[in-house]
């Protein structure tokens, strides 16, 4: 039987040590930035941990539904296609930072690419 | 349309959206309240009956949250719940007034001593209630294990409820209630404690953060610890002489006040305590510890640039005073 990338990174902990890498550099980049609420930075690191789990093919809860709730308003707010490219495009850097194998950062913007559409809300 | 709640003897129709504190006060229910954006947990109900949603738990400990307590400031429930104030014999202690001082003109100090035991970190917060039924909360600055008492430190508001009631009514001997302790700001020593430690405020924010040097003192701390207070203007500051001595005391703690209104001087650094902060980092970002308490602009901005220049998110402590709605 398979393992996950979330396996083989090495669980939760791997995921919190990605998080940080890749919010900052969210925050840092002008063009997604906006999209983040500057109060409330420990609540977006949740979501970002919720997020990296997913996409590591770990275990987690999100339904399309719960993706779309998410992400509506963001959507009106004017988030697109560019903007989860560049998004995918951070978590490849991030996980590269972190020595991960590229056939491995493949399958997670893969994971990451499939919720897509629910995160555009289309 | 909301749900309905069940409170004492009253039926009450939430309205879409409305929370379960908004609708009690709306039907003239007093309920204990504060800051109402589920940090200072004065709302704290249990739920005799029915579904409690996550977020009404957020931040509460686990003992709470299997109590089936829960903020009412942040619950707006899907579906009907039957509310009670929680069991105050459970949850609270009765406090004596043991001490009151003024340590500036805006700010006094508190010296309280629990009637039972009130198990508690220096630099968490606790909930005070009067018998006014007023609740805020305070965070605490001394180390009550060693001292035999927990000490706060009040801002003295114009027409504050609570610290009105503290400055001008409240007695030696006086009973008042407490209730927690809460928050995630307190030292707890990693491994070596050798890393650098760095705490900013302004105002009473310097309440939790003089606690917290205390107990890292006191655990044997070996690391720098750096203590930024920030105020407006010099008079707006306390306990100089106190953190000058402690900084006098211990080679690897030091204080430096920050005033942003005012000229150069040797008591003081001149400027923005988040400018002056920011540009002391030390080198190794990714082990520093910071604690963050005060202004919520301050506390959430400083937060920010910390985390952008490298410090890890979970050795970021924040605690942003919420002023009181109530």
């Amino acid at each position: 039987m398979m393992t996950t990338i979330y396996e083989r990174l090495g669980g939760q902990p791997a995921v919190d040590a990605a998080v940080d890498i890749f919010y900052r550099k969210m925050l840092a980049d002008d063009r997604v930035a906006h999209f983040f609420e500057l109060t409330d930075m420990d609540g977006q690191i949740a979501k970002q941990k919720s997020f990296l789990t997913l996409a590591f093919g770990g275990p987690n809860n999100y339904t399309g539904k719960d993706m779309r709730n998410a992400h509506q308003k963001l959507v009106d707010q004017g988030l697109t296609d560019e903007h989860v490219d560049i998004v995918i495009e951070h978590l490849g850097s991030t996980l590269k930072e972190l020595g991960v194998a590229d056939a491995d950062i493949a399958e997670v913007a893969a994971v990451a690419n499939s919720v897509r559409n629910d995160v555009l809300c289309r | 349309m909301g749900a309905l709640i069940s409170y004492n003897d009253r039926r009450i129709r939430l309205e879409d959206g409305e929370s379960v504190l908004d609708g009690l006060l709306r039907e003239d229910q007093i309920v204990p309240h504060s800051c109402k954006a589920g940090i200072c947990q004065s709302c704290l109900m249990s739920a005799a009956r029915g579904d409690i949603p996550e977020t009404a738990q957020l931040g509460l400990k686990p003992t709470y949250k299997r109590q089936g307590l829960f903020l009412a400031c942040r619950c707006v429930p899907d579906a009907d719940l039957t509310v009670q104030l929680p069991d105050a014999a459970g949850l609270s202690t009765s406090a004596i007034v043991v001490e009151k001082n003024d340590l500036n003109d805006a700010v006094l100090q508190l010296r309280l001593r629990p009637v039972a035991d009130f198990d508690c970190r220096p630099g968490q917060y606790l909930t005070l209630m009067n018998p006014d039924q007023i609740a805020r909360s305070y965070s605490i600055a001394n180390q009550p294990a060693i001292d035999g008492y927990i000490e706060l430190h009040i801002r003295i508001v114009p027409n504050g409820a609570m610290s009105g009631w503290l400055r001008e009514t409240a007695g030696i001997g006086d009973h008042v209630t407490i209730r927690g302790p809460a928050g995630d700001c307190f030292y707890a020593a990693d491994g070596d404690g050798d890393y650098p430690v760095i705490l900013a405020g302004t105002g009473t924010g310097l309440a939790p953060l003089y606690g917290i040097v205390a107990d890292a003192l006191a655990q044997g701390h070996s690391g720098d610890i750096r203590l930024f207070h920030g105020a407006l203007q010099y008079e707006d500051l306390y306990f100089v002489e106190d953190l000058t001595e402690l900084a006098a005391g211990h080679e690897n703690f030091s204080y430096q006040p920050c005033v942003l209104n005012g000229g150069d001087s040797p008591l003081y650094r001149q400027g923005n305590v988040e400018d002056i902060v920011i540009a002391s980092l030390p080198e190794s970002k990714a082990a520093t510890r910071l604690y963050l308490c005060g202004a919520p602009e301050l506390v959430n901005s400083l937060k920010r640039k910390a985390f952008l220049a490298g410090l890890a998110s979970k050795h970021i402590f924040a605690d942003a005073f919420l002023p009181s709605k109530a």
